[in-house]
């Protein structure tokens, strides 16, 4: 019975919990993350209250990690890639609006030059107008008081006004001072002179335009491109997020700032996944056949020595091959200088730099291949070799003959998951290089050693536009190219379930 | 080959072993430079392999510790190591027990019990489990930051946001468990069950003791995986003192503040612990990757 109450009791408080963010986040506008909760929540429910569905229990919370921070993501990013959402159209349509209408601007033609009297009883302000003269309270001017009513004075206060600089020492808390007037205008300071009124800059007009009561400008909301527009074609900061269809991946397409350096890093993305798959496969199966060779002696020291690159945590392989290559003082060169007399500079050349990511990478990854190769080696009959030998055959004829046919059937749904997952190693770029040296003409931040992945990590997060819509785009033309490398892979490995 | 050995396989073996221990040394060589970095005085002096000058100034610094030069100028460490090591270590310890919890009650479900959509749920699990985070992150960026606004330690710059995050993994770790799992003959629960224990229990007392092997190793996976994680914790977190050493580590190397010298000891201190046990776990862990993911 208390098992009961303990189970019900603590799936309704989860549920209640839930409910909360879903509610909260409905408040805030936020549609589609309160759809996914509500539709977490509801199929955790279901799930736990229908008998039928016991298998179902142990099973929905990986289902529900997988959909909550793998499938949504990905069909949020794809969502986003219709969209400008970007640094400069961050906000909602309403947030922009509120945004605009709170802004305010100091009128010229209300304008008083101020005196500041110090008293017994606090500072006093002194506002000199055109038709009439304002007097405060006496004030403290502590930073406690951040509004003050003035009235219509009588005359100057006693005594003589504060000089200059010591109003300079009391700026910050003058500041922050509002001044009400009693027909209900605002002052604030505009100089260390003067106080002006503050007015508000845009009046919101019924059709949803607004004016700019500054320059009396009147602009439209434009929901095609997301920003208030002017009749002559003047666009407000900040804009707002609309859908704009197909445009980001037209302009991968057509915009030649873009598309040549897309282009270019598309076809470096394709030859570095492919170099590494068969570098590393290449130096992994050729140690792999020496451990194997029943001549060589202490195969366990071996071993353990030829896996350690692949002991080391990456990040700081990654990070201790970035100084080792230096240009000034990594001992890469200085041995290259001692031995050839040569300083190659290994971030500034494209060439070079392509090369350091192919060594390195080489270097990370081929203890995987060898460790793969040794069990395929492990399955192939002794007695083909010697049969082979016997005809006369060497260990060339041997690798190509008899070796390679024997292990790529299933050695090859390996190789693609290898080749997608180098086609997406955004680490080894990231700490490498960042992609440098930069690709000359591109408006975009795209680099010669830039991987996709990596490249739409910099549009997204590092460059100073955060072109969200425009990584999206591209990020989801790299999900439909692993999308198909794991179908082809499923195929291949003929997974059972 | 053992029958036929041609009388050049005496040269054959000894240029093996040459070229492996060649190849070894050119293995061996960024990693001892590192640590012959570590005792070097300076952060930009070059020098031989065995530093002429030891000193420990680095060592000091990447402990925490002010290093005192010996012409009396103070050194104040330039990151604290120790602490991103503990936050390392602190989310990949508590993601890896979550992920063995949630993976192991999964990959039950997978392997012993038949229920609609299993091959759906499962292939699909393997094909989304290849799509690359990084490409998300905007999403999951923006995910965490809407969350925060309500649940506090969920939110950016948390370490409880990072935890979470790394579950979206455990595709991997639940095909891996699972495999084991069908290595196991099921009648042992199924007499349990029979002699009238509950599908929990067979569950509890037959199957998890016998599958301890599996679930040490996916443990460790899941822990190597979460400290190695870069691009969401780089986006995630954002003060220095939140920082893992992952993304932390970075910072020694920027091309204006090369702090090479100081790199290095902290490198060496971080990462010698998780490479012992990898080297001492190599056999299981080998096993339990090639039935799962890849790395390189």
């Amino acid at each position: 019975m208390t098992r009961m109450i303990l189970k019900w009791g603590a799936l309704a408080a989860l549920v209640g919990m839930a409910l909360y963010l879903i509610l909260a986040l409905y408040a805030q506008q936020e549609f589609v993350f309160a759809m996914l909760f509500l539709v977490l929540t509801a199929s955790a429910v279901f799930v736990f209250v229908n008998k039928k569905l016991y298998a179902h229990r142990y099973i929905f919370p990986a289902v529900a990690g997988m959909g909550l921070f793998v499938i949504f993501p990905l069909m949020y990013t794809v969502g986003i890639g219709f969209t400008n959402y970007s640094a400069s159209n961050l906000l909602s349509f309403e947030r922009v609006q509120e945004n605009l209408l709170d802004r305010t601007y100091q009128s010229d033609s209300v304008r008083y030059n101020y005196e500041l009297y110090d008293t017994d009883a606090g500072y006093v302000i002194y506002l000199e107008g055109e038709h009439q003269d304002l007097v405060s309270a006496p004030l403290a001017l502590d930073g406690s008081d951040s509004s003050a009513p003035v009235l219509p004075a009588s005359g100057k206060p006693a005594g003589e006004p504060l000089a200059i600089r010591d109003i300079i020492q009391l700026r910050s808390e003058l500041s922050q001072l509002e001044l009400l007037t009693e027909d209900g205008r605002e002052l604030s300071m505009a100089s260390l002179r003067a106080f002006a009124a503050i007015n508000d800059q845009f009046t919101l007009h019924d059709n949803g335009s607004i004016t700019d009561n500054q320059t009396d400008v009147t602009y439209f909301p434009d929901h095609d491109t997301g920003f208030y527009r002017s009749a002559d074609g003047q666009t407000l900061s900040p804009g707002w997020t609309v859908n704009i269809g197909w445009d980001n991946y037209l302009k991968v397409v057509s915009d030649p700032s873009i598309r040549g350096p897309f282009f270019e890093i598309f076809v470096w993305t394709l030859s570095f996944a492919v170099a590494t798959v068969v570098f590393t496969l290449a130096l992994g199966l050729l140690l792999a056949n020496l451990l194997q060779w029943d001549q060589i002696r202490g195969k366990g020291f071996y071993r353990t020595m030829l896996i350690l690159p692949y002991a080391v945590p990456a990040f700081i392989s990654i990070l201790v091959f970035k100084g080792l290559f230096n240009q000034n003082f990594g001992e890469i060169n200085l041995v290259l200088e001692g031995l050839f007399g040569i300083r190659p500079d290994w971030f500034s050349d494209p060439a070079l730099a392509r090369t350091m990511i192919l060594i390195v990478n080489t270097w990370l990854g081929y203890p995987y291949m060898m460790l793969l190769t040794m069990g395929l080696l492990q399955a192939i009959p002794r007695d083909l070799y010697e049969a082979s030998v016997m005809d006369g055959a060497g260990p060339v004829n041997n690798l190509f003959n008899i070796t390679l046919p024997l292990i790529i059937k299933p050695l090859m749904p390996l190789l693609i998951a290898s080749f997608a997952f180098n086609f997406n190693n955004f680490v080894l770029i990231a700490l490498l290089t960042g992609g440098a040296p930069d690709i000359i003409g591109a408006s975009t931040p795209a680099g010669t050693t830039d991987l996709l992945v990596s490249y739409t990590y910099r549009i997204a997060f590092q460059d100073s536009g955060q072109n969200f819509g425009l990584a999206a785009a591209i990020a989801t033309a790299i999900f439909l190219v692993v999308g198909a490398l794991s179908l082809i892979n499923l195929k291949l490995s003929k997974v059972k379930v | 080959m053992a029958m036929v050995e041609p009388r050049s396989t005496k040269y054959r073996v000894l240029a093996s072993h040459l070229g492996m221990l060649g190849f070894i040394v050119i293995i061996l060589f960024p990693l001892l430079m590192v640590i012959s970095i570590s005792f070097r005085s300076g952060n930009f002096a070059s020098g031989s392999l065995l530093p002429e000058n030891p000193s420990l100034e680095h060592w000091y610094l990447a402990f925490g510790i002010p290093y005192t030069g010996e012409d009396g100028t103070v050194t104040q460490p330039p990151f604290p190591v120790l602490l991103w090591l503990w936050n390392s270590i602190k989310i990949a310890v508590v993601s890896a027990v979550l992920i063995l919890a949630l993976s192991t009650t999964s990959a039950y479900a997978f392997a012993r019990m038949r229920f609609a959509g299993k091959g759906f749920v499962l292939k699909s699990m393997l094909i989304f489990q290849m799509f690359p985070p990084v490409l998300s992150l905007v999403a999951l960026y923006a995910l965490f930051d809407k969350i925060g606004n309500h649940v506090s330690w969920l939110g950016l710059n948390t370490h409880g946001a990072v935890i979470v995050a790394s579950l979206g993994g455990m595709a991997l770790h639940i095909w891996t468990i699972k495999g084991y799992f069908d290595s196991i003959d099921r009648s042992l629960e199924e007499a349990a069950i029979v002699d009238g224990a509950t599908t929990w229990q067979a569950f509890r007392y037959i199957l998890l003791p016998l599958s301890v092997p599996i679930l040490v190793v996916v443990f460790i996976l899941a822990f190597i995986m979460t400290i190695m994680e870069y691009p969401m914790a780089s986006v995630l977190l954002v003060d220095t003192d939140k920082l893992t050493l992952a993304v932390g580590a970075q910072q020694y190397l920027y091309e204006q503040n090369y702090l090479w010298g100081d790199f290095a000891a902290a490198a060496v201190l971080s990462g010698l612990p998780i490479t012992l046990i990898f080297l001492y776990c190599q056999k299981w862990i080998v096993g339990g990757l090639t039935a799962g993911g890849v790395k390189g």
